[in-house]
C-alpha cells in the first residue's frame, strides 16, 4: 500500500464519518458544520487525485458560499433540535428502498468490475489551464445547459421576489 | 535525506519569521490605528505606557492573556470556544501564498521568498476568505445572545454581498498575468508594469470589496457597536476576544499584501529589498483603511447589498468583457 492509498482511505473514512454525523444530528447548525468538514474531505480527495483547481472550487463554492447561505437561513429560522421525528414512515420507506437499490447496484458494480480496476490509479496533475481547456472543449454543451438552468432559476427567483400586481410581496411581509 | 532536512529547516525558519512579523505588525497596527484615529478626532490617543504609548500593545496583550475566559450559560460550548480560532487561523493561513521577495541563495541553495507557491494560489485565498466568515457567524450563533446572533447573521449576509464582486474583480488580473499563482502575477507585473495602470476599475472594485471583507467601518455591520453592542464577539472575553482582534488586524495586513500583489507590483521597487517594499505597501494600504474608518459613516444593511449586487458586480462583469476583448486582440 502506497502513502497515497493510505491517505485515500483516511480521507474516505473522514468523509463517510462526517457525512454520517451530518445526517444524524438534531441540531441543524451542527449538521452544517459536519457537512463543511465533509466538503473539506472531498476537496482534499480532489487534490490527492491531482486536481487542485477542483479542490479549490469545492471549498469556495460548496464549503464557502452555499453552506454559508444554509447557515444564514438556519440561524434566521431558529428551528433548533425539533422534538418530533423529522420524517414520517411514509416518506422514510421509499427513501430507504431507493437507498438500498443504490447500495445493491454499487456492490454489483464492484463485484462485476474487471481486474484492472483494482490497480491504483495513475497520479496525474491537471493545471488550471489544461482543466479549463478540456472542460470547455469537450463538454461545452453540458456547461451551456447547466448555465441555462441557472438562468431559468434566477428569473424564477426574480419573479417570485417581485412585488405582484396588488403588491403581493409587501402584503405577505406585513402580515407575517 | 540531507537536502530534505535542510528544506524542512528552511521552511520552519520561513514560517517562524512570517508568523512573528505578522503578529508583531498586527499588535502595532492596533497602536497605529488608535494613534492615527485619535489625531483625526483631535485627541492624543494612548500616551501613558512608554513614550508615545509605544508599550500599549504589550500592556494590552498581557491584560487579555490574564483575563478570565468566560463562557456564557446555555452557549454551545465547543463551537463557542473554537470560533475565534477559525477567524485568526484563516487570516494567518492566507499569507502562505503571498510572495515577499525574489529568491535568496543561502549556502548554495536557492530559496524562494514565499512559503508555498501553489498553482491555484488566488483561489486558495478566496477559499480561506469565505471560510473566515464561519468564525463570525458561528461565534455569534453559539453565544446564545440576541445581539451576537444578529451580528453573526449580518456577517453571513455581508459575505454574500461582497464575495462575488471580490472574485470577479480579479478575473482581469488573472487574464493579464495568465496564471492563478501569486508569484507569476508579481512576475508579470515586473515585465508589464503594475496592473493598477491597466486595471484601475478592477483596483477600485477590489479595494471596496476587500474593505467589506475586513469588516471594519464603513462595513462593520456584524460589529456595529452603537446598534448591536459589539455584535458577534459581544460575549467573548480574554484571549478569545483577543483572537478575534488578531484575526481582524492580520486580515488588514493580508488585504494590504493582496492589493500590493495584484495591483501595485508586489515586492518590486527601486533601491530597497523586496520584503521592505512589500511591508511599505502593506502599511500604506492599512493607513488608508484607518483613514477611511475615521472618515466614513457605517453603511446600512440594504445599502451594502445594493452596492455589492447592483454596482460592483455589473461593473466587474463589464470589466471582464472589455479586458477579454483587449487580451484577444
Amino acid at each position: 500500500m502506497t502513502v497515497y492509498a493510505i491517505l485515500f482511505y483516511i480521507l474516505a473514512g473522514l468523509i463517510l464519518i462526517t457525512t454520517g454525523l451530518a445526517i444524524t444530528r438534531r441540531n441543524m447548525v451542527h449538521t452544517v458544520i459536519y457537512l463543511v468538514f465533509s466538503f473539506f474531505g472531498s476537496a482534499m480527495l480532489f487534490y490527492l487525485l491531482g486536481a487542485p483547481l477542483l479542490a479549490a472550487l469545492e471549498v469556495i463554492i460548496y464549503a464557502g458560499a452555499i453552506m454559508i447561505l444554509f447557515l444564514f437561513i438556519i440561524i434566521m429560522m431558529r428551528e433548533e433540535s425539533p422534538e418530533t421525528r423529522l420524517f414520517v414512515p411514509r416518506q422514510w420507506l421509499p427513501a430507504a428502498a431507493i437507498g438500498l437499490l443504490y447500495l445493491a447496484l454499487g456492490v454489483l458494480l464492484i463485484l462485476s468490475a474487471d481486474p484492472t480496476t483494482g490497480e491504483p490509479m495513475k497520479l496525474a496533475q491537471a493545471t488550471p489551464a489544461a482543466f479549463g481547456e478540456y472542460l470547455f472543449n469537450a463538454h461545452w454543451l453540458t456547461i451551456e445547459i447547466a448555465s441555462l438552468l441557472l438562468l431559468v432559476a434566477l428569473i424564477g427567483a426574480l419573479h417570485l421576489g417581485r412585488e405582484g400586481k396588488g403588491g403581493d410581496a409587501r402584503k405577505t411581509e406585513e402580515t407575517s | 535525506m540531507l537536502t530534505y532536512a535542510a528544506g524542512l529547516l528552511m521552511l520552519t525558519v520561513k514560517l517562524a519569521l512570517v508568523l512573528g512579523v505578522l503578529l508583531f505588525v498586527a499588535a502595532y497596527l492596533v497602536w497605529v490605528e488608535r494613534k492615527f484615529l485619535a489625531r483625526l478626532q483631535v485627541r492624543y490617543g494612548p500616551n501613558r505606557a512608554g513614550i508615545f504609548g509605544l508599550l500599549q500593545p504589550i500592556a494590552d496583550s498581557l491584560k487579555m492573556l490574564t483575563k478570565e475566559d468566560t463562557v456564557p450559560e446555555d452557549a454551545d460550548r465547543i463551537v463557542f470556544l473554537l470560533a475565534p480560532a477559525v477567524v485568526a487561523l484563516t487570516a494567518l493561513l492566507m499569507f502562505a501564498v503571498v510572495p515577499f521577495g525574489g529568491t535568496v541563495t543561502v549556502w548554495g541553495r536557492e530559496i524562494p521568498m514565499v512559503i508555498s507557491d501553489i498553482n491555484v494560489g488566488l483561489l486558495y485565498i478566496f477559499a480561506l476568505s469565505s471560510l473566515g466568515v464561519y468564525g463570525i457567524a458561528l461565534g455569534g450563533w453559539a453565544s446564545n445572545s440576541k445581539f451576537a446572533l444578529l451580528g453573526g447573521i449580518r456577517g453571513a449576509a455581508q459575505l454574500i454581498s461582497y464575495e462575488l464582486a471580490l472574485g470577479l474583480s480579479l478575473v482581469p488580473v488573472v487574464m493579464l498575468a495568465g496564471s492563478f499563482s501569486l508569484v507569476d502575477i508579481v512576475g508579470a507585473q515586473a515585465v508589464k508594469g503594475p496592473f493598477i495602470y491597466y486595471q484601475p476599475l478592477a483596483f477600485i472594485i477590489f479595494a471596496i470589496a476587500a474593505a467589506a471583507e475586513s469588516m471594519r467601518i464603513p462595513f462593520d455591520l456584524p460589529e456595529a457597536e452603537n446598534e448591536l453592542g459589539a455584535g458577534f464577539h459581544m460575549e467573548y472575553s480574554g484571549m478569545r476576544f483577543g483572537l478575534f482582534f488578531i484575526g481582524e488586524y492580520v486580515h488588514v495586513q493580508v488585504l494590504g499584501a493582496l492589493i500590493a500583489v495584484f495591483f501595485l507590483g508586489g515586492w518590486h521597487g527601486p533601491f530597497l529589498p523586496g520584503p521592505v517594499w512589500l511591508l511599505i505597501k502593506i502599511l500604506l494600504v492599512s493607513l488608508f483603511m484607518i483613514w477611511m474608518r475615521g472618515t466614513l459613516p457605517r453603511l446600512r444593511y440594504d445599502q451594502l447589498m445594493a452596492i455589492g449586487w447592483k454596482v460592483l458586480i455589473p461593473l466587474a462583469l463589464v470589466n471582464i468583457v472589455v479586458t477579454g476583448a483587449f487580451v484577444l486582440i
